[in-house]
């Protein structure tokens, strides 16, 4: 059939592919359309006019720009192409969005770390000024003028002084005969003259998100695929002792079991293992997998219990660890006579549960295959199914559909990888369909983590020292089997980059083991970072008998940029240069003295009941504070009339889109302080659903939250994970105000505020 | 053998009467703009209609739909367009990844179907079996209350 493609006049297929609504999995209406045909390149590659990997455009004027980073909810398959389409003065109306494939040629596809604006903000700007400068020179030869005379209105061509006008279509043919203008040539617009940067759009997707036309990765569709359900191993590295699956064959519509391999250590993002049955239907798959008699071999993860390791987590970080950051002399300090404040805290593991749980469709024919999923990073997924199957990662062609959220879960492509190994093995397509219960028993969880912070303080309550330890299974342990201590990207985030001006200071981490797969989880470490930061400052206020804001504004200290690579710290800054992204303490204590303002902060007292609380932090090299209001009342049914988020993310290219990020961590947050909580007993996670894992429904959401924006010309940082980290904080704070009772562990569920109120 | 209408369609179905509505809509009937969450009834991803009321399909067992009239996100838009709630959903930017909107708004069409003026407690009761994991919910009671004409 790939021949048939390409018989089809271009025009036609341009049609076929791209008619309303219709997303890039349009590609499934031909099944075992050849390997390698990548849609999206080609065309592209095709158009007459493409000057860059990310845009083509037609001679009716049509632009295609290249979505090549995923779209979770976030709305980086509309923002990035805005800023292309900006820089083009593309009329939006006139512009498809084409999702990408997995390609390195599109530089980092890895949809994660509040990074697809930040990373390619510049590269779009020069994809669109490129073809901009290109359809001007074309205009200036037609009309023999200089191209220095001509400038750029919405979608065309302009010539002031002779009122000479020309549509990008009419201008594309001969554009196309021209040079691609040398980077130096290149010259982008003023911010002055942005159209779309700054305003935004609404999301590409909108309209087929309402009325159900929107193409996730549960929609892939080949003909004749089978639905796979998969029985995993219970706890992690477990093998199959024995299988009785001649029930399972009984149920009506099974078709045959696989045995998938359990994984060599580490896991990386290879299968689990386990025991794969494959039916005509989704529920005939469920139903076959329910009927599987496995007798497992649990191996040395099965000693893992939550209780049990809490504990010894709590033991590690009241001893030293590894010193990551080290100012002064904090031992001297402590042993100085000042009074001594210490505090624990803990938050469990999280589940990231995305409404949809992993899926991931696969075609293998030979040593080529095609799979359509839903995945933070389609080059991940063509390297590891090239791994799985031994063959070139080349040949693994990786449509990305949409996402039903990601959260960080869908960077890993373990599920992806099942798929591939098992249509290998039935000789047909095979679509993967994980249950919700899969999703939370067998994830890639948010770690769990204590932490321990010590400070003395002189007489005014102001810290002399300040140590603090995080002590966690970390994320390389899913890399590196038996990594038991953080590297620099999890330290990074709200640890060793502090704020506070301290002449005695120590940072540390802790070794804990993983006996779970650890992974990236929406904010990451900044979670356990910032409640304990967050937490023990307002903890040190509240015994200052200061105003929360201005002892954190204290603590903060003058306006400065905190020169972490000066200090001989290992400090990546989200991989960002510190030059153009630098610790900034002026623009953290604007958001703060702004959420200060904005929340009305001190009009209305807390205490019986009603609190408000702050927190602030910087993350993803976004500034952010946050004030949270609660109302506890005697039941201890804690409610959450209003929230405000001061955010300075550098230049914002959609601010509604950013709002609606906000909005959503907040959600989320409330999500992790109320009932985040993943526990494993024997070594197997003991919740499974929505009953047991919970997260938050609208009537105990926060009722109002209002994102204000400070305008700012520094260069683009991220919005869709800054949002959590000081949230959980700011609400526990509040809770404290409200009811003076102090959160040190989560989740909230486990905690009684009944007549807490009225202390 | 059962019987029933999906979107004005008569349907017969003689499999599995045990087997959730959801996946007949989905993987025999091939409509997948209603979504799998949790598969007992606990985050409304997968809400149609039932003779007008809000269901969960996948704890809805074909057994159930016999002689029943059964409307999908797919069919709730009218001749002359979009339907007022998903007008609301639009305006309002309501989704962000969208997984669960078409539950939301099928939800939210069978609230206003029956209390065409929902307070707010009426639409906090109405919604609170429908999960977002982004966090839409602020402006899911924005847009019901834009389709309803009441303040917000």
């Amino acid at each position: 059939m790939s021949t048939e493609i390409q018989n089809v006049s271009r025009r036609g297929f341009l049609k076929g592919m791209f008619s309303a609504g219709a997303f890039v999995l349009a590609v499934r209406y031909l099944p075992d359309a050849a390997f390698a045909q990548d849609a999206a390149r080609s065309l592209i590659d095709q158009a007459p006019l493409h000057p860059s990997v990310y845009v083509g455009l037609e001679t009716d004027g049509t632009v295609y720009i290249i979505a090549h980073r995923s779209e979770m909810g976030t709305s980086s398959r509309t923002s990035v192409p805005l800023i292309l389409a900006d820089e083009l003065d593309a009329d939006w109306s006139r512009v498809k969005i084409v999702q990408a494939v997995g390609d390195p040629r599109y530089g980092s596809q890895d949809t994660d770390g509040s990074k697809s604006v930040r990373e390619f903000f510049n590269p779009m700007r020069e994809a669109g000024a490129t073809t901009r400068l290109m359809l001007v020179r074309a205009a200036a030869q037609q009309w023999g003028v200089s191209p220095d005379e001509c400038s750029t209105g919405l979608h065309q061509v302009v010539h002031a002084s002779s009122g000479r006008k020309a549509d990008y279509g009419q201008l594309v043919a001969a554009a196309a005969k021209l040079p691609v203008p040398a980077k130096s040539e290149v010259k982008f617009k003023k911010r002055d003259q942005w159209r779309y940067i700054g305003e935004g759009e609404d999301p590409y997707d909108l309209r087929d998100y309402c009325t159900g036309k929107a193409g996730f990765g549960i929609d892939a569709k080949s003909d004749g695929m089978l639905f796979a359900a998969i029985a995993h191993p219970l706890v992690l590295g477990g093998t199959i002792k024995s299988l009785d699956d001649k029930s399972a064959l009984a149920v009506k519509g099974v078709q045959r079991t696989v045995t998938i391999e359990t994984f060599k250590p580490p896991c990386h993002f290879q299968p689990l293992g386990g025991v794969a049955v494959l039916a005509d239907t989704t529920w005939a798959a469920f139903q076959g997998r329910k009927q599987l008699k496995i007798d497992w071999d649990n191996g040395a993860n099965a000693a893992y219990s939550s209780d049990v390791f809490k504990r010894q987590l709590q033991e590690t970080a009241r001893k030293p660890g590894k010193v990551w950051r080290n100012q002064g002399n904090v031992d001297k300090e402590f042993a100085a006579g000042n009074r001594v404040i210490e505090a624990d805290y803990y938050i469990p593991h999280l589940a990231h549960a995305s409404m949809e749980p992993p899926m991931a469709l696969a075609d293998v024919r030979g040593d080529h295959v095609e799979v359509w999923t839903c995945t933070q990073n389609p080059q991940a997924v063509q390297e590891s199914v090239g791994t799985a199957l031994g063959i070139p990662k080349e040949n693994v062609v990786c449509h990305v559909t949409l996402l039903g959220g990601g959260f960080g879960r869908k960077s890993k492509p373990d599920y992806a990888v099942e798929a591939a190994v098992l249509s290998r093995k039935a000789g047909k397509p095979v679509k993967v369909v994980w249950s919700r219960e899969d999703d939370v028993q067998f994830d890639y969880y948010h770690t769990v983590s204590a932490t321990h912070m010590k400070a003395a303080v002189d007489a005014n309550g102001r810290p002399t020292a300040w140590l603090q330890r995080s002590v966690f299974p970390p994320i390389g342990s899913t890399f590196q089997a038996g990594a038991e201590l953080a590297g620099a990207g999890e330290m990074q985030q709200g640890w060793t980059d502090i704020p506070y001006d301290l002449p005695n200071l120590r940072v540390e981490n802790g070794p804990a083991p993983a006996h779970v797969r650890i992974g990236w989880f929406r904010s990451v470490a900044n979670i356990y970072h910032a409640f304990a930061v967050q937490t023990f400052t307002d903890e040190l206020a509240s015994n200052a008998s200061a105003d929360r804001i201005q002892y954190a504004l204290d603590l903060i200290g003058p306006p400065r940029i905190i020169d972490l690579k000066a200090m001989g710290v290992d400090y990546p800054n989200y991989g960002a240069s510190p030059a153009e992204y630098p610790v900034d303490t002026a623009r953290l204590r604007h958001v703060i003295e702004q959420a200060a303002e904005k929340s009305g902060w001190g009009k209305e007292k807390s205490g019986n009941g009603v609190g408000y609380g702050f927190a602030a932090h910087r993350s993803f090299l976004t500034y952010v504070a946050c004030v949270v209001k609660v109302e506890v009342n005697a039941d201890g049914d804690i409610a959450i009339p209003r929230v405000d988020y001061v955010v300075d993310a550098g230049t914002v290219v959609n601010p509604d889109r950013t709002r609606s990020q906000f909005e959503g961590a907040a959600v989320y947050g409330t999500s992790i302080a109320r009932y985040g909580e993943i526990t494993a007993k024997n070594g197997a996670i003991e919740q499974s659903n929505f009953n047991d894992y919970q997260v938050t429904r609208l009537p105990e959401a926060p009722r109002q939250t209002n994102v204000y924006i400070v305008e700012n010309e520094a260069p683009p940082a991220g919005v869709g994970e800054p949002g959590v980290p000081p949230y959980v904080p700011a609400m526990c704070n509040a809770i404290f105000a409200a009811t003076r009772k102090r959160v040190r562990e989560l989740p909230l569920a486990k905690l009684d505020f009944s007549k807490a109120s009225q202390s | 053998m059962i019987q029933f209408k999906l979107n004005g369609q008569e349907q017969t179905f003689d499999g599995d009467p045990s087997m959730p509505l959801l996946w007949y809509v989905r993987d025999i009937a091939g409509l997948s703009g209603t979504k799998f969450g949790c598969g007992m009834g606990l985050c409304g991803a997968c809400t149609v209609h039932r003779n007008g009321k809000a269901v969960r399909s996948c704890s809805t067992p074909m057994s159930g739909v016999a002689g029943q009239e059964i409307v999908t996100i797919e069919a709730i838009a009218g001749p002359h367009g979009l339907h007022p709630v998903q007008i609301a959903w639009i305006e309002n930017s309501v989704p962000q990844c969208g997984y669960c909107q078409s539950g939301q708004i099928m939800q939210a069409v069978a609230l206003l179907a029956g209390t065409p003026k929902p307070s707010d407690s009426e639409i906090e009761n109405a919604m609170a079996g429908n999960i977002c994991r982004c966090g839409t919910y602020q402006r899911i009671r924005a847009a019901i209350k834009q389709a309803a004409g009441v303040k917000a």
